[in-house]
């Protein structure tokens, strides 16, 4: 009934607010949040698909990329703390070493 | 018997391949062995081949084409050799005296550290030579030509650490590429007019007569020029004293026998070439006289044994020329022939007598050396005698036929040159005989201590070479003592025509050999006079014509003119190419090159900051960017 | 099921929900905020999942992201006790670009679409998906990647163990 270019729209704007988030924050953690907002963009987008398309293939990617990304989450965060426990920081600017 | 001729060439380039690559972990010994055999093996085959073509009578060249190398067009230049009797006779000669001369070597240079790299280019020389003179085409005669040109040039700067042996060999190099110029610039006009370069195809097109005579004339003297650098003439002749530098069998060989007469032997193989155009005929005679004389005058001031020698070479070669000039071609490789006999043996001789006394050149410093060098006295004294025209030698013979054919076919300057020539030769070779062997004795003691005479893998080439300075004019005996008894003369005929026949009559023969005897006596009595009778005479002589005598001794100062009008204008004009626009321009265009991709290098690394965000950045540009193109 | 004026309405508010957190994320600056923010964002997108047909998906999104992501990165943030909040940072050009290129992905993901808004139905799918289907699909077609995963899961864990394990033990 609703018209699948809304739901395609709406991932679109997930994804590009979630871009935006990235961008502009000084944390390391809300950082790594906007990074989950853009992948849920694209399940998002996916779904719709599956929907359009009717079949069920979509969805079983979507299930796919929930875990990894909870895979993903963990060793991040993980990551992150490791950063915060050496360098008592969790600002993006001051993790300079590759410069040059 | 002739069917190998062309294996002449191939054992000395073989020697040369193996001593080169090898030659560090050969024996002197074996090196000695090899290279010496090599040589004497061409000598052997070189014999079978001239027994098999006087035999099998036949006129024509035996041609045997090895491979093919130019091919352009309808153009082609082969390697190629031909068997004929010109070919023959050099081939003998540079086999020949070679072979006396590497074995020559084996004891003057037995304690010389660079022993090896003497005899692989010495071999390497024999080799170029062969290509030479044993070549069908022009072109593959020019590869010769600069083989032996290069061959000079590493064996004058053989010990190049002294830096006048190695500026001796730049000098022969050099200025005989200027001849070379010109040579080519003959090849080329030849190739134009004629479309091949094959000596068999240049005679038919002369004897059809369809090219013009400006051309021919054009294409002689360029030639010549190519000539005049190789053999030393007027006025590329300033290498040839300075190539002394060498070893003294190399200039023995080089110098003497072979590489320059290489130029006579050009002429003669072109003789249709020369004998179409009276003009170029006639340069070519005047040069061979001119330079005869001139460098006769030379010789008389030098105080260096081989000093001497040299400027007596390049005026023999001038009498080569001439007789060439005057349309005998046949008397000019006759004295060819007979000069490459008692030349060498002269540098072999003087070489023995620097060796007796260890490295000295100066005839101020010798003197009285008659009693202690029982072998190699007699033998120089025979080269002296041949090379000045004293009857029953071969010299005699030589130099006889060339001026009688001058005289005969109306040429009384170059005559009257030659026989002006021929008092001086006498003069100034027993000059040296006496300053050297004769009068008081002015050695330095040190080198008296050691004074004795060569050993004998020195002194019998000498005696071989003397036994042939006597003998080898028997084959050439003019027409006074009998017809038909030249020879040699008969021998080249089927390759050098005799257009006309000399018809000067017995008498005025029988005269012109008297004045050339008489001559040659003259010279020596003079010679006799000034230097054993009384020796103030030379003194005198001096201090009344000091400024004549300063001009002679310094060579007219010929080498200072060519170097201010040559030599250094282009040594001035390359400096300022090099810093105005191989410094400035190639080099800057380099250095720029490379000084701007270091500048974008560190342009592009403001890129790597270090921070993720950057680099997440870059990723966002291409996505969209990418997200663009689909959609668009 | 539904008629069109209650998906509608659903699906307005749903995006509401989703959007305005997002938005909210980008102004707040505490992170504890940002977290809970997230969470709701996660909820209303389960939400539209369901909109979408699939009830599985929309579920398993409620469970692991807003359930179990979520968690762990409270735990973080809880770790990470930082009182202060954080000085402001210099804007740099980089700032900018990105705000420019964000939007021109949105313009640009507007100009794929502008010709489908008025295709105003849906594909009418009668089948649901049900867990039976997508486990069917799972065990059969997807049965490679599947097992792969769970080796990831497990390589994962072990990673995350392993960084942050103490030394010398």
């Amino acid at each position: 009934m609703i018209p699948i270019s809304f739901f395609l729209l709406l991932s679109g704007v997930l994804f590009v607010l979630g871009v935006i988030t990235f961008f502009v924050k000084k944390d390391l953690i809300t950082m790594f949040m906007a990074i989950e907002v853009m992948l849920n963009a694209s399940n998002l987008a996916l779904v719709s698909f599956s929907r359009l398309s009717n079949s069920l293939d979509g969805q079983v990617i979507v299930f796919f990329i929930i875990t990894v990304a909870a895979a993903e989450a963990a060793v991040g965060l993980a990551i992150i703390l490791l950063i915060f426990k050496q360098r008592k920081t969790i600002k993006p600017e001051d993790l300079n070493l590759m410069k040059g | 018997m002739t069917e190998y001729f062309w294996l002449i060439p191939f054992f000395p380039v073989l020697s040369t391949f193996i001593l080169a690559i090898f030659g560090r972990s050969l024996s002197k010994k074996y090196v000695s062995f090899q290279a010496c055999f090599a040589v004497f093996i061409s000598f052997i085959i070189s014999l079978i081949s001239f027994i098999g073509l006087l035999y099998s009578g036949s006129h024509g060249p035996l041609i045997k084409n090895l491979f093919s190398w130019i091919k352009v067009g309808s153009f082609e230049a082969n390697f190629s050799l031909q068997l004929d009797r010109l070919s023959i006779l050099m081939a003998l000669v540079v086999t020949g005296v070679g072979f006396l001369i590497h074995v020559y070597s084996v004891g003057y240079m037995a304690n010389d550290r660079d022993y090896t790299r003497y005899f692989t280019y010495l071999n390497l020389f024999v080799f170029a030579m062969l290509i030479l003179v044993m070549a069908s085409n022009l072109i593959l005669m020019f590869v010769g030509w600069e083989g032996v040109g290069l061959c000079s040039y590493l064996l004058i700067g053989f010990w190049f650490e002294k830096h006048s042996a190695a500026n001796a060999g730049k000098k022969a190099f050099i200025v005989n590429r200027i001849g070379d110029a010109g040579f080519l610039l003959g090849i080329f006009f030849i190739i134009l007019n004629v479309g091949s370069v094959e000596f068999e195809a240049i005679n038919k097109t002369l004897d059809a007569g369809t090219m013009s005579s400006a051309m021919i004339t054009l294409i002689a003297i360029l030639l010549f020029v190519g000539a005049t650098g190789k053999s030393a003439q007027i006025p590329l002749y300033i290498w040839l004293p300075d190539a002394m530098e060498g070893p003294t069998p190399v200039s023995a060989l080089i110098h003497a026998a072979t590489m320059v007469t290489a130029g006579v032997y050009m002429v003669s193989r072109m003789n249709l070439l020369y004998v179409s155009s009276q003009t170029a005929a006639l340069v070519v005679g005047l040069v061979g006289a001119l330079t005869a004389v001139f460098a006769a005058t030379m010789a008389l001031t030098q105080n260096d044994i081989k000093r001497v020698l040299a400027y007596s070479t390049i005026s023999q070669i001038g009498y080569m020329f001439m007789g060439c000039g005057v349309g005998a071609f046949s008397a000019g490789m006759f004295h060819l022939y007979t000069h490459a006999f008692f030349k060498s043996l002269l540098f072999l001789a003087a070489g023995s007598v620097m060796h007796s006394l260890s490295g000295e050149l100066d005839m101020r410093k010798m003197g009285g050396l008659k009693k202690y060098l029982p072998l190699t006295y007699p033998t120089f004294l025979i080269g002296a005698i041949a090379i000045a025209g004293v009857p029953f030698l071969s010299g005699f013979f030589s130099k006889d036929a060339i001026l009688t054919s001058a005289f005969g076919k109306g040429h009384y300057l170059i005559w009257s040159l030659g026989i002006l020539g021929a008092v001086l030769t006498a003069f100034y070779m027993f000059r040296l005989i006496f300053l050297t062997f004769h009068g008081e004795e002015r050695i330095d003691p040190k080198a008296k201590e050691h004074l004795h005479e060569s050993p004998l893998v020195m002194t019998a080439p000498l005696i071989i070479l003397a036994i042939f300075s006597v003998i080898s004019g028997y084959v050439g005996i003019p027409v006074v003592f009998g017809e038909k008894l030249n020879l040699f003369e008969s021998f080249l005929e089927p390759v050098i025509q005799i257009p006309h026949e000399i018809h000067l009559g017995l008498k005025m023969e029988w005269i012109l050999i008297l004045i050339s005897v008489v001559v040659a006596l003259t010279g020596i009595y003079i010679a006799f006079s000034f230097y054993i009778r009384n020796p103030k005479i030379p003194h005198r002589l001096v201090a009344k014509f000091p400024k004549v005598y300063t001009l002679i001794s310094n060579k007219y100062y010929v080498d200072e003119i060519y170097n201010g009008l040559f030599v250094n204008p282009v040594v001035k004009g390359s400096e300022l190419v090099y810093e105005n626009f191989d410094l400035s321009v190639i080099d800057a265009t380099v250095n720029k090159t490379g000084s701007t991709t270091n500048s974008i290098g560190k342009a592009l690394s403001y890129i790597q900051t270090g921070l993720i965000k950057d680099y997440a950045l870059v990723f966002f540009i291409g996505a969209v960017i990418f997200i663009g193109i689909i959609i668009l | 099921m539904l008629d069109l004026k209650m998906s509608y309405f659903l699906f307005s508010l749903l995006t509401i929900f989703c959007v305005g957190s997002i938005v909210g994320m980008i102004i707040s600056k505490n992170q504890a905020y940002n977290a809970l923010l997230l969470v709701l964002s996660f909820a209303s997108l389960g939400g539209i999942f369901g909109l979408l047909d699939a009830p599985f998906i929309a579920v398993v999104q409620i469970i692991i992201y807003a359930g179990a992501i979520m968690v762990l990165f409270i735990f973080v943030i809880m770790m990470i006790n930082l009182k202060e909040p954080l000085p402001p940072e210099r804007k740099r050009w980089t700032l900018y670009l990105s705000g420019i290129l964000a939007i021109v992905l949105l313009l640009e993901f507007f100009l794929a679409l502008k010709n489908t808004f008025n295709v105003s139905t849906l594909v009418e799918g009668e089948r649901l998906s049900s867990p039976t289907e997508l486990g069917r699909l799972l065990f059969t077609k997807y049965l490679w990647p599947f097992e792969i995963t769970s080796i990831l899961i497990i390589a994962s864990l072990v990673g995350a163990i392993v960084l942050v394990k103490k030394k010398g033990k």
